[in-house]
């Protein structure tokens, strides 16, 4: 069992009554997928905002970094680096920079 | 009549702004989901402390809100808690899939693109929201791309009415601001029968409930839109209205023309008559006049601000043709803003009070069928619709 560390828009925050980041408990693999699984599950008002409800693909403002990397164009099931599996880093989910 | 509610739609969040029967002065709250696209507010004629809001954003898409208490709170159905094992699914309300279910026969089909070819539907945002006249739990979405959704629990979930796209839905296109069903008129003594208008495909009725549609679009005519005028489907309908007690009655406002229909839209006329311009977006009825119409002329398809600079609404209380200025009130110089689809409303209070939202983040009221006005907010973000309720 893995805690990952999750830090949301605060657009998304405030969808889910949220303060602060998210703590998830994530059994097996941690990957983008199973991050937004146990997310979806436990903030059943977040599905659909981040990833299309049938195709599961991201919406395409929505950005994932971790560890200073943008893991956005990666596979869902791409394993996280093991410092956001241990927790000292956080997952960020990210809203594309928009206004002129 | 306790009050009034008005619910207002803006690009960056809901407001509501509530007064009593003089509608005199206003208490404006808000914003509700600031930062947000609000499309549209409305309340159930069946409890008017249920209301149901769209919100939308470019990044994270479809919302469903729904409040119980007028607008002092709201939640998103189905999506409060994490369902128990025997509950029905949770985060569904934002969830609008087409129907491609070999059940109704209607396998998913394609719509022309702005080249000419056949472009699958895609499910963007919600426009319009009518709730039904009789149950607060049954609500029906006009989205974009154009199809229409019913929910019958409060908003959990949503299914779309089928056959509505068999209506030769494979030549309908998407205009400039998308191809949108905007308008649900409701007939609170037939049921089975619904009117909806969609950019730019046109009016459509059914008399079954939703199970067939047809195109009602005889005497439309855009010659500046369309290769075929008198094309029974293409036509850029802006919103439709009509009087509860005149069932068969319809007034419209197209991209061009000003029209009515007296036979439930099986054939239309024009009755623009003496406007200063026939372009607009929204039309309205008054309440206890049903040949009393409103319309917002606006200068021309790419100047989308009134003519000469003068925010006008034109009322007929002839049913068309003959047209006055009402301007007491409104601004006479430099106005330069939109009154988009959604945001004329009526409320149904002696005399009838007529409200409208602008681009520019007013909204003004009349509380006399329209001889005067004032603004009951004038600092909002642009205002995407407008909606009122009379309070008992």
């Amino acid at each position: 069992m893995n805690t990952i560390r999750v830090i949301l828009p605060a657009h998304l925050r405030t969808l889910a009554r949220i303060d602060g980041e998210v703590k998830l408990e994530i059994e097996g693999a941690a990957t983008p997928h199973a991050v937004l699984n146990a997310l979806e599950t436990r903030y059943p008002m977040l599905r659909g905002t981040i990833r299309d409800h049938v195709t599961r693909q991201r919406r395409p403002f929505i950005r994932f970094f971790a560890c200073g990397q943008d893991l956005s164009h990666e596979p869902p099931d791409t394993p996280l680096p093991d410092a956001i599996t241990t927790g000292e880093e956080p997952f960020l989910i990210v809203g594309a920079m928009a206004g002129g | 009549m306790s009050g009034v509610r008005v619910l207002v739609g803006t690009r960056k969040g809901a407001f509501v702004l509530t007064s009593d029967g003089t509608r005199k002065q206003w208490d404006i709250h808000g914003p509700f989901f600031g930062g947000w696209e609000l499309y549209h507010v409305k309340g159930s004629p069946a409890d008017p402390n249920r209301l149901y809001a769209s919100q939308s954003s470019s990044w994270f898409g479809q919302i469903i809100q729904r409040s119980d208490d007028g607008g002092k709170t709201w939640k998103i159905p189905g999506g409060e808690k994490v369902p128990e094992p025997y509950d029905p699914p949770g985060g569904m309300s934002n969830n609008f899939v087409y129907d491609s279910s070999p059940e109704t026969g209607k396998p998913l089909t394609t719509h022309q693109w702005y080249d000419g070819t056949q472009h699958p539907w895609e499910f963007k945002r919600v426009w319009h929201l009518e709730p039904s006249f009789t149950d607060p739990d049954t609500v029906y979405a006009g989205v974009e791309d154009a199809a229409l959704f019913r929910s019958t629990n409060g908003g959990r979930s949503w299914h779309e009415v089928p056959g509505l796209r068999e209506a030769k839905g494979h030549l309908w296109q998407p205009g400039a601001g998308g191809m949108c069903l905007h308008t649900i008129l409701l007939d609170p003594d037939k049921p089975e029968r619904i009117f909806v208008a969609i950019s730019a495909a046109g009016t459509f009725r059914t008399d079954d409930a939703g199970k067939t549609w047809q195109p009602v679009n005889r005497g439309l005519k855009s010659p500046y839109e369309l290769p075929d005028p008198t094309a029974e489907v293409g036509h850029c309908v802006h919103c439709i209205a009509k009087h509860p007690s005149r069932p068969n009655v319809l007034f419209m406002q197209k991209h061009w023309d000003v029209m009515r229909s007296d036979d439930a839209g099986e054939s239309w006329h024009e009755i623009s008559g003496d406007l200063p311009s026939d372009f607009g977006f929204p039309i309205a009825v008054h309440a206890h006049e049903p040949e009393t119409i409103y319309v917002v002329p606006i200068k021309s398809d790419s100047e989308h601000y009134p003519p000469e600079g003068k925010l006008r609404v034109y009322r007929s209380r002839t049913g068309g043709n003959q047209w006055e200025a009402l301007t007491k009130g409104l601004p006479q110089q430099d106005c330069y803003v939109n009154i988009l689809r959604d945001a004329m409303a009526v409320d149904s209070l002696d005399p009838c009070g007529i409200y409208v939202g602008t681009t520019g983040g007013q909204v003004y009221a009349s509380a006399d069928s329209g001889e005067s006005w004032m603004p009951i907010v004038r600092d909002l973000p642009p205002v995407l619709s407008v909606e009122v309720q009379a309070l008992p």
